[in-house]
């Protein structure tokens, strides 16, 4: 089985799989991300064009107000 | 008497020289960043570098380390006369401005690792990106998560990379959930804890 990490979570990958089928398969629905594809940050505006590789190491980072 | 042998006599020597000889960076001077400021002037932090565009307001008191006789002064101009009232060697270089992309590597270029103490979720994303792509070899740590009261146990660390978020990735400061003193103040407390450990750790 071909499979991602993400945040530490082995999910199963597939050909052509995007930033945004990750984040939809994983049910994250936070405003404000940061995200990195094996060190690489993936700017926001390429979240449904940006290809992840198989065995990637896929950080989401979710931001919330305050401090 | 040496004051300054005295302030630090309950240190270990070794540690306190690898603190001394570190400059970190403070983005934010709110309830954040002035409690991470203390923590590490207390410390014996070397060179901590703060910018924050924001003067002192009245509801800044209830979490913020500023006095009722600096309302309206510029907080980092407040922070540094507070710092200083320590009487520690720690140098505090001020920056007045909003931090951006453009003038991050003017402001913190120095700094071997950064903190984020801001308040909104964008300026948080904003500088997180920056500094993942102008120094990604030098550790970041932010918060995310941290408005209200309780939830101790929800509060953690999450390492991303050399990238580290504090906080219960949860509570958002929107009403009725204020940021209040305790809450931010652990947050604070946990960044700078960590800004110590990873300075030793050799990874800034």
């Amino acid at each position: 089985m071909k499979t991602i990490t993400v945040n530490g979570n082995v999910i199963d990958w597939f050909q052509g799989m995007t930033v945004t089928d990750v984040l939809r398969i994983m049910n994250y629905t936070f405003r404000m991300l940061v995200i990195k594809i094996d060190g690489q940050l993936v700017p926001k505006d390429s979240y449904t064009t940006t290809v992840i590789p198989v065995g990637a190491e896929v950080y989401v980072i979710h931001l919330i107000s305050g401090g | 008497m040496n004051f300054e042998k005295e302030l630090y006599s309950a240190h270990d020597p070794e540690q306190l020289k690898i603190w001394q000889a570190a400059t970190v960076g403070i983005a934010g001077a709110g309830g954040l960043g002035s409690n991470i400021a203390f923590a590490l002037a207390r410390s014996g932090i070397g060179r901590l570098i703060i910018a924050d565009y924001d003067a002192v307001s009245p509801s800044n008191l209830n979490r913020q380390q500023y006095f009722i006789d600096q309302i309206g002064m510029l907080k980092v101009l407040a922070l540094q006369i507070n710092l200083k009232r320590i009487g520690g060697k720690t140098r505090i270089s001020i920056h007045p401005l909003r931090v951006t992309p453009e003038n991050l590597s003017v402001v913190f270029r120095e700094a071997g690792i950064l903190i984020e103490a801001f308040d909104l979720d964008e300026q948080k994303q904003m500088l997180m990106e920056a500094w993942m792509s102008q120094y990604p070899t030098r550790p970041y740590i932010g918060a995310s998560g941290l408005a209200g009261v309780g939830g101790n146990e929800l509060i953690t660390t999450q390492a991303f990379g050399n990238v580290y978020i504090i906080g219960d990735g949860l509570s958002e400061a929107k009403p009725p959930f204020s940021p209040l003193a305790p809450r931010v103040g652990v947050v604070a407390n946990m960044q700078a804890n960590l800004c110590l450990e990873l300075l030793l750790k050799g990874r800034s």
